[in-house]
């Protein structure tokens, strides 16, 4: 298991690599030119762009640049005009000269909590959905049960986000209006805030999920490990938990894993429906306001972020699959 | 599982009875093609401590017989009708509670395919104590313990520390003996070991039925071996009966069966295994045709579409009526008995050198 979770801890510090590299170079070396942005509209001063050039680094060679880049990102570094830029040093914002991390470190809170809260519905009432759905394969339950599932999946966050608020915030009074979390200062607060976004988010997720684990139950209890486990005299619901259960976990959390992009996606979304300000709020303000620092930082982050989870998962399947931990 | 008819309560003289009693039992399946009839009137007993084989083709009804005295088959598309009787109890239409009492227990099963018939995802030490804690309230400690001490029955070398591996780490001949293991590991008074050599090569096929035997000699429990294979019922078993399209069509002692079979279908199947003392330009003679479909089996003999000898009996006798088995040594087939032992000393016994 140890040596397993080296190797995918290294492998995922590769691809991390590979990602701020292209993104960099993409960013920095391509296009346009990164101080004519900074210095805005109508700046024909030679001087005063080359003097960006030089403040922001963009003199050096690229290597050397992209080499400060990572660097400042670990250790903080001085920028060449002298300014400090602390650890992690993600350069400086285009639009107003602020540093790129506390705008992120303010925002990816809520990001974070949404993906994990949404996921957490997402994956209880879709997988408990799917095993209730296949413990009563052909009875009602089952085929109402697929019926709520195809309707889910056909639906969109934009579209339920704002039926659910006006139902369940404004006429129902039930649940908060999605508000941003500030767990620290008031969690439970933060966590009524959250409750009808993580939901709303979840119905897209778990109506699959309850397709898939149903199949997979369903599947799972045809296998002959399950008549041998009859066999031996152990009960149907042992059997059903113990034994098909783990079999389709391993495939769940496969499907999971291919998913987690679409999650931190379906956050941002779920942000915009809500007004909620999050990591997918602040990528696109700076997309439009063409603040590539800002934008490269977001980016890194989310690929760190789904990177890091990618091992989580990929743990979790190894701890459910023992054929898994030992290839 | 439900009951076609409930047969009558019959008084049952004590004493005389069999261990194991099925009668009259029929197996049908509803498909969306129709109802397959898989076991279609069959019966068989089996004593205390003796082995019966079952032979037969693929699709013969061996597997789903053996499903039925466990009582495994889903309820929801399967009728079963007729008389179980193991050591006094019915078990044709008891309750999924009592039969959940008795698997493992007193009745357990060998499965052919051991790597899919063993979950993937649990240690095999685990897999072959949980039974045991289930069935006798033992403690972790004490199953765990037990089922070294299986592993070690069955010739596991180092069972202490194989107890912790999961089933792919083992060989093909070793999950087998895992799963006997498995199946014994309550002490059980009947094993149904259903092909449990076929997925193995030959010499690992002589240890586990060599085994199988080791183990009925310590424990004295029955055995029920379902094969397709003559020769692994030749060392094992005493008494065989050959399936045929859900039917019994041949019974006798294992000497019986392969010394003077009397049946068309067992002479096919005597004269398709291979001898190695046989000549080797003479091909195998395998018997012609496939089994016939369940769902709407062939009138009369179901195996008149098949059989040499149809001609001989005369008439449209094999199709239009269905030859009965008698009680004991016997076979149904509508040729007389001289005609059987004729046909079978001066056309099939030649050709069995």
């Amino acid at each position: 298991m140890f040596r397993f979770l080296t190797r995918r801890v290294l492998g995922a510090i590769v691809i991390l690599f590979l990602i701020t590299a292209v993104t960099y170079f993409l960013f920095f070396v391509l296009p346009s030119d990164p101080a004519q942005l900074a210095c805005g509209k109508n700046c024909s001063n030679k001087d005063l762009v080359s003097a960006i050039h030089h403040r922001m680094g963009l003199d050096q060679p690229v290597y050397q640049q992209y080499f400060d880049y990572i660097r400042g990102i670990f250790f903080g570094r001085n920028m060449p005009d002298g300014q400090n830029c602390a650890a992690p040093c993600f350069g400086f914002s285009f639009a107003n000269d602020q540093p790129i991390w506390p705008l992120i470190s303010d925002r990816y809170p809520t990001t974070f909590s949404l993906a994990v809260g949404g996921s957490a519905a997402f994956l209880v009432i879709g997988v408990g959905l799917g095993m209730l759905s296949a413990w009563q394969q052909g009875k009602t339950f089952d085929r109402v049960a697929s019926s709520i599932s195809l309707l889910g999946n056909s639906v969109q966050i934009y579209f339920i986000g704002p039926l659910a608020i006006a139902l369940f915030a404004d006429n129902l009074g039930w649940l908060d209006h999605g508000h941003d979390p500030t767990w620290t200062s008031d969690p439970i607060g933060s966590l009524n805030g959250l409750v009808l976004p993580c939901l709303v988010m979840s119905v897209i997720f778990w109506s699959n999920y309850s397709r898939q684990t149903r199949s997979l139950m369903v599947e799972q209890m045809a296998e002959d490990h399950i008549r041998t486990a009859r066999a031996k005299g152990m009960g149907s619901k042992y059997v059903f938990y113990r034994y098909a259960l783990r079999g389709a976990a391993a495939s769940i959390i496969t499907i999971f894993g291919i998913d987690l992009g679409s999650v931190f996606g379906g956050a941002i979304i779920t942000e915009a429906t809500f007004g909620l300000h999050g990591l997918g709020n602040l990528a696109v303000n700076a997309v439009f306001s063409l603040d590539l620092p800002l934008e490269m930082a977001v980016m890194i982050f989310s690929a760190s972020a789904i990177v890091i989870f990618n091992i989580v998962v990929d743990a979790a399947y190894a701890l459910i699959d023992p054929r898994i931990r030992l290839a | 599982m439900t009951t076609l008819t409930k047969p009558e309560a019959q008084p049952t003289p004590q004493g005389s009875e069999h261990f194991l009693s099925v009668r009259d039992l029929y197996v049908q399946f509803a498909t969306e093609d129709g109802t397959v009839k898989a076991v279609d009137g069959l019966s068989f007993d089996l004593d205390r401590g003796k082995t019966l084989g079952i032979v037969g083709e693929s699709g013969s009804g061996k597997s789903v017989t053996n499903l039925a005295i466990l009582g495994l088959h889903n309820p929801r598309n399967t009728t079963i009708a007729g008389e179980i009787m193991l050591d006094g109890q019915e078990l044709t239409g008891a309750s999924e509670r009592t039969l959940e009492k008795l698997r493992g227990k007193k009745m357990a099963m060998v499965f052919q395919d051991s790597l899919t018939a063993l979950s993937p995802y649990y240690t095999v030490g685990r897999q072959i104590a949980e039974p045991y804690m289930k069935h006798t309230g033992a403690s972790k400690k004490e199953a765990k313990a037990r089922a070294v001490e299986m592993l070690g029955r069955v010739g596991i070398p180092h069972p202490q520390s194989r107890v912790d591996d999961y089933p792919h780490q083992f060989s093909g001949g070793m999950r087998q003996r895992a799963m006997i293991a498995m199946a014994l590991v309550c002490d059980p008074e009947l094993v149904i070991a259903d092909e449990p050599t076929t997925a193995l090569d030959v010499t690992v096929q002589a240890q586990i039925l060599d085994l199988l035997k080791d183990l009925q000699q310590e424990t004295g429990t029955s055995i029920i071996l379902i094969t397709h294979d003559l020769g692994v019922i030749a060392n094992t078993a005493d008494d065989v009966v050959v399936m045929y399209a859900g039917r019994a069509v041949e019974r006798g002692t294992v000497r019986d069966i392969l010394k003077t079979p009397e049946h068309p279908y067992a002479w096919g199947l005597l004269g398709s295994i291979p001898r190695l003392s046989a000549d080797v330009n003479v091909p195998l003679a395998p018997i012609p045709g496939s089994p016939p479909s369940l769902l709407n089996p062939p009138p009369g003999c179901p195996f008149h579409p098949r059989c040499a000898f149809a001609e001989t009996v005369g008439g449209d006798r094999c199709r239009t009526e269905r030859p009965q088995l008698p009680d004991g040594r016997g076979s149904a087939c509508h040729l007389t008995v001289d005609q059987k032992r004729d046909i079978f000393i001066e056309q099939i016994q030649p050709r069995l050198r």
